[in-house]
């Protein structure tokens, strides 16, 4: 049976107050490929044909997407369709009265990112003062009754800061924290030297993670996104490719996932010029990778290829140069050597070379080098 | 804490919904970042899990709905619910 996608994320928009130099967005969102955002009623659309094939989880995304005055009115386009909504935001400048207003247009989950334990720490990283509107607006959220996600990115310079971050999403009564080593795309692919931890910063983290595990049960679901270049084998990337998942960018174009528009051999549609569901089975993007007919060695004979999938195409393209080879963290990929190489890199380095922070003007100059 | 003490009504929590998946013809769980499928009894389970009733309740009105009784039901009832009160997904009150 062919498969039918039960998630989509919708990235509402490219504009973010936040500059996390981990942003999962492609360097080149400020570049004329993301310009013309999609309207109001196309969103609708897009929520309606989605749901028809199959969509059941709906994410909205960015950017930031608070950032969008429609938001209310998806929200309640998706929430009629019976689309589980969750929100993804920074919470910068977030009211409680438009918490409420989500709430009352259907939104069923808040998921708010935090990027430190503290003040000083999450605002450094977030390049811009939001951490008491984000403590703010975790209070707002559990007022009004929504279930909280507590978002966290990992990465050297706030990995151990772990437990604090626990006790505090804990604090907070929020059901899930979500533990994210960075994943080396986007603007975390720039800034991999400055990103990347050590080996002994996450097994510190792992072992707090194992520990409060234990000590909290259901009480706080704690979900650990493996750092995935320390890993002997490639993680199972969006459950295989175009099996499950898909993103709509601000401007229509439709991604087996939310890094795959940097996959330069693949050519993607847009929701303007073709409905989803021709999209979803038919287009280029979407059928390359679909199932294991692509397949080279060491996945084509390899027993855990029903288990990883291959791993992740993103990372075949960006570090080895080819989207249809073997993901290069796989310990049996002949790219291992470029991972290696990366990880041994901040063993060795003293001290972390400076990030260049996610803006506007950064992007600008990024999508110029093409 | 006596059993006649012990909290015994199922609810869904708040976080979690029960939907109809028209696309594959079943009922499933939603919860954030995840879902589980149901099949048609877990569905009428959950749908018996009003803040009111027992398990012993559910039990009862599946029993009844069926003519089954004996142990079987309550067996299968209790096995489910705990299955989703294990990822928070049901909590027990009084």
């Amino acid at each position: 049976m062919d498969p039918k996608p039960l998630w989509l994320l919708a990235e509402l928009t490219y504009k973010c107050p936040l500059q996390c130099p981990y942003c999962s967005n492609p360097v080149d969102f400020a570049g004329p490929r993301f310009k013309r955002e999609l309207s109001t009623d196309e969103w609708c659309r897009v929520f309606r044909e989605a749901k028809a094939l199959g969509v059941l989880q709906l994410g909205l995304s960015g950017g930031e997407p608070t950032l969008r005055a429609d938001l209310e009115a998806l929200v309640g386009e998706a929430h009629g369709l019976g689309l589980y909504t969750s929100l993804i935001t920074s919470a910068y400048r977030l009211t409680k009265e438009r918490l409420a207003a989500l709430k009352a247009a259907g939104l069923d989950h808040v998921q708010i990112s935090i990027q430190g334990a503290d003040a000083e720490l999450s605002d450094a990283v977030a390049g811009t003062a939001s951490y008491r509107d984000k403590i703010a607006a975790y209070h707002y959220t559990r007022e009004l009754g929504f279930p909280l996600t507590v978002n966290v990115v990992l990465h050297r310079r706030n990995l151990h800061q772990v437990e604090d971050l626990i006790r505090l999403a804990e604090s907070l009564g929020a059901e899930r924290i979500e533990l994210a080593n960075t994943q080396f795309y986007g603007w975390a692919l720039h800034n991999r030297d400055a990103l990347m931890p050590t080996k002994a910063q996450l097994d510190a983290a792992w072992r707090v993670v194992q520990r409060e595990r234990a000590r909290l049960g259901t009480k706080l679901e704690i979900v650990w996104v493996l750092p995935d270049y320390h890993e002997q084998y490639p993680k199972p990337c969006m459950g295989g490719w175009a099996r499950a998942y898909m993103t709509v960018t601000p401007a229509g174009e439709v991604w087996p996932c939310h890094a795959a528009g940097r996959i330069k051999t693949l050519t993607f549609e847009n929701v303007r010029e073709h409905p989803l569901d021709w999209i979803w089975v038919h287009s280029d993007a979407f059928t390359r990778f679909r199932g294991d007919s692509w397949m080279p060695e060491p996945c084509r004979s390899c027993p855990r290829k029903t288990q990883d999938f291959g791993g992740c195409r993103c990372q075949a393209f960006l570090v080895a140069g080819d989207a249809g080879l073997t993901d290069p963290v796989c310990s049996l990929s002949p790219h291992r050597h470029l991972i290696d190489a990366a990880v041994a890199e901040v063993e060795r380095a003293p001290g972390a070379p400076e990030w260049t922070y996610r803006a506007a003007p950064a992007s600008r100059a990024l999508a110029a080098k093409g | 804490m006596t059993a006649a003490e012990r909290p015994t009504v199922p609810r869904l929590h708040p976080k979690a919904r029960l939907q109809h998946d028209d696309v594959r013809g079943r009922d499933v769980l939603l919860y954030p970042e995840g879902l589980v499928a149901l099949n048609p009894t877990g569905a009428e389970i959950l749908e018996l899990c009003d803040g009111v009733r027992s398990v012993a309740d559910v039990v009862a009105a599946l029993e009844q709905r069926y003519g089954a009784p004996g142990g079987g039901v309550e067996r299968d009832v209790t096995a489910f619910l705990d299955g989703l009160a294990a990822k928070g997904l049901v909590t027990y009150g009084s």
